[in-house]
């Protein structure tokens, strides 16, 4: 049974958590051969060919791409290159293991000693990256009516391993860690970061120990876990459980664990492997990898913007709320359609004014209408041109805010320019003259005496009806607050006798 | 003009491009000396007759069309079954691979396939070319043509022994630890074991990755080079093939090797196990070296006594990775009399190996072992950086070394079976040039006791035009090359 009791934990024992992140790199190709990695709909056993399938004779050549997408996630992840890696054999014999081994590295990955700083309750937490090393991927075994069926479509599918230091001391910051982390392989763009679909995978090592203990407690590692909420629920269980243990004067066994969402447990997970000795050693068929600077410092000036900064840029710039400025950053299509938006609205001279309706258009209508029309950020029919055209047409006073609405609905779904739809709509300027509002104001005014009458004697929402009146008669194109501020100072003057 | 099947390539290339003689003729004519004398020698472990005589039609065409004519257009060949062969049976000489159809051509086979060539069929081996005798080959062992109670080497032997019976004019062989040398040498024929990165080894199935080579047999020098030059050069699906260039090996066999400084190793002749016979007629082959004008000094390869101890572990460690993917369940043999998993991987591999190939992946995975890698696979990698530093110091002072390519002639079938560690040293000579990575060539060089010794000429990394040169020029003031088994 799941028990979310870390709050007690928190005071007696001190959680130790280090996670190993795979992510499937978004590479054309497979990591040795010219395979394409796009099987996602794919029947099986349809992207292969003798190199990923392990046929005699075969050998691997090396998927630049792929080298350059490690390197880009290991600047990203402030860790330095070597000048000199390699790739290992890792041997192990299982029917997902096309060649019997796994190409891999081990002890000169392509990069070591970074770090990612992660934010929890107001402080910054400094998480250590030990490497991150570049993998290839195994086929998919497929268990049905007693038969074990291979898929090869994912074999040699390049692979980035992403292993931390255990610096995280609560679920909850390994949760953050693993947000961050994938936010970043996506602003990188080379990771889809699906975690549901397997492309991005996440093991754990967790410990306890005593507050103020130094050595580190025995460690279990938890697999299966397939979303940040898994992840989460998974280590807190565990924490419990080893927290338990301990406090029965057990000890902790250490092993694999799997995560049994349905039942919210970890249970004991049955070694693949016969022996963990994998008998790593130079891969002959790959010469040494030698990483020039120039190519380093090519990849680093590659680098796009990372979330961090994006982040700062939104609310030092822009002045958005930091709230604001989260949401527009974790999703970074949002992010890239208001950073459009802002760069078609390079004539508005109140940057910042503009920047927050932007933001708040984006954020409340057009996020509203992709729920409604179940659309992903990123293949938002309407384009950033057409809501610069709105936020102008708003900026003139053109339309209202009202009409701006309908107007967006009918532009997100036709792909027009609001501009466009409304001269064929016919949608009059709102009359913002005050003169010409007040002379309609006075008309309604003394054509409903009653009502004015039950606004005076403290009825304030009388005033509601009276603005109705108004807005049919300028035919709703008045500007609701105007009307509103005029209105109350006409019925709040004394009345004429 | 003597038989058909007496040609060097050379000398049959010329035929076919004046148009003296056709592909088809030549061809069958080799097919008819496999089916009058294999029942005996038994070098192939397929003749594809019908192929051949397909492919000799369409260089015959290309002959008289005198297009993209080259000096292998219209040569029967045979391979070593260890290179992929598409669609044809490429079995190793294993049970394990006894029925597999490779659905690709190594590079070397879509090289010689563009020169023109004609493949005469597959040539028998030891088991995953571990051996050096031809004995671990699954299906049967084949003869040495010049005593057939005796072996013809390995473990290329059936390519040695099917160019030395006139079965073929040249064959393609696979050098790891002296592969193509030792039994070029023991069958009286050239055997080239080019520089490591070379010759592409897409397609070549591996046993240990960071040693194997492709390389040539051939009667002559001259065919070597010819056979070399087609298969030699860059390929984008070998990473660890080199992309430095290529020359023109015949351009180089000027005769000339005057002033030519050849180094004599003293290990190597003074190795323990050296047969008299051989080292005599070894010593006499220097000797007309040195009479056509060779500087000859004594070097020294201090490491050598290493080398043999040193590629018995890395071989191994390697194969024993390679040889990983047969399990039973993509291709080739497979156990199926169980529902359990791991059990038909054991049996599949129980039932699908050779002793020998058992022997070897169980001491490769010894040696990497945790607690054991240290001791064994990274002090091999330590004797193999010396050993490689032994040649290059050598070669500072030296062109070329020679020294015998084997310590013995041909031993008896059967002779060193029970005794895995002497048929090891049987390549003592031949191993620190894989180690190295360096190349060598085995030529004719004389007989004791009525059987063959070969010379073995070890060059710098790309200098195979170097010790082709010398090969050539021993060639023409000797006539061992031209003698014939009595069959």
């Amino acid at each position: 049974m799941a028990v979310p009791a870390h709050t007690e934990v928190a005071t007696e024992f001190e959680i130790v958590i280090g996670l190993e992140v795979h992510a499937q790199l978004t590479t054309r190709s497979k990591m040795f051969c010219s395979c394409s990695t796009d099987y996602a709909n794919a029947a099986p056993n349809t992207h292969v060919c003798p190199v990923c399938m392990g046929m005699p004779g075969v050998l691997p050549v090396i998927n630049r791409q792929a080298v350059a997408y490690t390197i880009m996630t290991a600047l990203a992840l402030n860790c330095s290159i070597p000048e000199y890696s390699k790739f290992d054999r890792k041997n192990y014999p299982y029917p997902d293991l096309m060649k019997g081994y796994q190409i891999s590295q081990y002890d000169l990955p392509l990069s070591r000693n970074g770090y990612l700083l992660i934010e929890h309750d107001g402080q910054v937490r400094r998480i250590g990256i030990t490497r991150v090393h570049l993998e290839e991927d195994t086929a998919k075994l497929l268990h049905r009516d007693g038969y074990s069926l291979v898929d090869v479509n994912r074999a040699g599918t390049p692979l980035i391993e992403i292993v931390s230091e255990p610096d995280m001391r609560s679920p909850e910051e390994a949760r953050l860690y693993m947000q961050k982390l994938r936010e970043i392989l996506v602003y990188l763009g080379v990771s889809s970061g699906r975690m549901e679909e397997g492309s991005l995978r996440c093991d754990a090592n967790i410990s306890v120990r005593p507050r103020g203990q130094q050595t580190l407690g025995v460690k279990t590692e938890i697999k299966n876990m397939n979303s940040f909420k898994a992840l989460q629920q998974a280590l807190e269980y565990e924490a419990h459980r080893q927290i338990e243990v301990l406090r029965a004067g057990g000890t902790i066994q250490q092993e694999t664990r799997g995560w049994d969402e349905s039942r919210g447990v970890t249970v004991p997970q049955r070694s693949k492997e016969y022996a963990h000795d994998y008998r790593y050693f130079p891969e002959p068929d790959l010469p040494p990898l030698v990483i020039s600077r120039a190519w380093v410092e090519e990849l680093r000036a590659r680098l796009p913007e990372l979330p961090d900064a994006r982040r700062l840029r939104y609310q030092r710039d822009y002045g958005l709320s930091a709230q604001d400025a989260d949401i527009l950053t974790e999703e970074k299509a949002l992010g890239d359609y208001f950073d459009q938006v802002m760069a078609l609205s390079s004539q508005v001279q109140d940057r910042q004014a503009r920047a927050r309706a932007a933001s708040n258009w984006l954020l409340s209508e057009v996020v509203r209408l992709l729920h409604a029309h179940d659309i992903a950020p990123a293949a938002c029919p309407l384009k950033p041109e057409a809501l610069v055209n709105l936020l102008d047409l708003l900026d003139r006073q053109r339309i209202t805010g009202k009409q701006a609405k309908e107007v967006l609905d009918e532009a997100f779904v036709s792909g027009e320019l609001p501009e466009t739809i409304v001269v064929r709509k016919g949608i009059q300027p709102p009359i913002t003259d005050p003169q010409a509002l007040e002379r309609i104001i006075v008309e309604v005014i003394e054509a409903n005496p009653k009502i004015v009458a039950d606004y005076r004697s403290g009825k304030t929402n009388a005033a509601q009806y009276l603005v109705g009146q108004i807005m049919k008669r300028t035919r709703g194109q008045a500007k609701a607050d105007l009307v509103q501020q005029l209105l109350r100072a006409k019925l709040d003057e004394a009345p004429t006798a | 003009m003597s038989a058909l099947h007496e040609l060097t390539l050379s000398d049959a290339a010329t035929l076919l491009r004046q148009r003296q003689i056709s592909s088809v003729e030549l061809t069958r004519a080799f097919l008819e000396r496999i089916e009058a004398l294999d029942g005996r020698i038994r070098a192939f472990t397929l003749v594809t007759a019908d192929l051949a005589l397909q492919q000799a039609q369409e260089a015959d065409q290309r002959l008289q069309r005198g297009e993209q004519v080259t000096p292998l257009t219209g040569i029967p060949l045979a391979i070593k079954d260890v290179i992929c062969t598409k669609d044809i049976p490429t079995t190793c000489s294993s049970r394990m691979l006894e029925h597999f159809r490779p659905p690709f051509n190594a590079t070397v086979m879509e090289r010689l396939q563009a020169a023109g060539a004609v493949m005469l069929g597959k040539t028998n081996m030891d088991e995953f070319a571990m051996g050096s005798s031809t004995e671990h080959s699954a299906f049967f062992p084949t003869h040495n043509p010049w005593d057939l109670e005796r072996t013809p080497g390995g473990s290329s032997g059936g390519s040695a022994a099917a160019v030395a019976a006139g079965m073929a004019p040249g064959a393609l062989g696979s050098d790891t630890g002296g592969s193509i040398r030792q039994p070029a040498a023991l069958c009286n024929v050239v055997g080239l074991k080019p520089t490591y990165g070379r010759v592409s080894r897409f397609g070549l199935v591996a046993f240990a990755s960071s040693l194997d080579q492709i390389g040539p047999f051939a009667r002559t020098a001259r065919d070597a080079a010819l056979l070399l030059q087609a298969i030699a050069g860059p390929d984008p699906r070998d990473s660890t093939c080199s992309a430095t260039p290529v020359p023109d090996y015949t351009a180089e066999l000027t005769g000339e090797i005057r002033g030519l400084r050849i180094g004599v190793p003293v290990e190597y002749w003074e190795a323990p196990g050296m047969d008299p016979g051989v080292a005599r007629v070894g010593q006499e082959a220097v000797n007309r070296l040195r009479e056509l004008g060779a500087e000859i000094r004594e070097v020294s390869l201090p490491h050598t006594r290493y080398g043999v101890a040193a590629y018995y572990i890395i071989a191994p460690a390697e194969a024993s990775a390679n040889l990983a993917r047969y399990d039973g369940v993509k291709y080739g043999y497979s156990y199926r009399d169980t529902s359990d998993m791991w059990e038909a991987l054991d049996k599949t591999r129980q039932y699908g190996f050779g002793p020998e190939v058992k022997r070897r992946i169980m001491l490769g995975t010894y040696v990497l072992s945790a607690g054991y890698y240290d001791a064994y696979y990274k002090q091999a990698q330590k004797v193999r950086a010396l050993i490689a530093q032994d040649f290059e110091r050598a070669f500072e002072q030296c062109d070329v070394l020679v020294s015998p390519a084997s310590p013995t002639v041909a031993f008896k079938l059967g002779e060193k079976l029970s005794d895995p560690y002497q048929m090891y040293l049987n390549d003592v000579f031949t191993i620190p040039a894989n180690l190295a990575g360096i190349c060598g060539i085995s030529i004719p060089s004389g007989f004791s006791e009525g059987l063959p010794v070969g010379l073995q000429i070890l060059g710098n990394a790309f200098a195979e035009a170097t010790i082709l040169r010398v090969a050539d020029a021993f060639q023409r003031v000797t006539d061992y090359h031209t003698q014939r088994p009595a069959l």
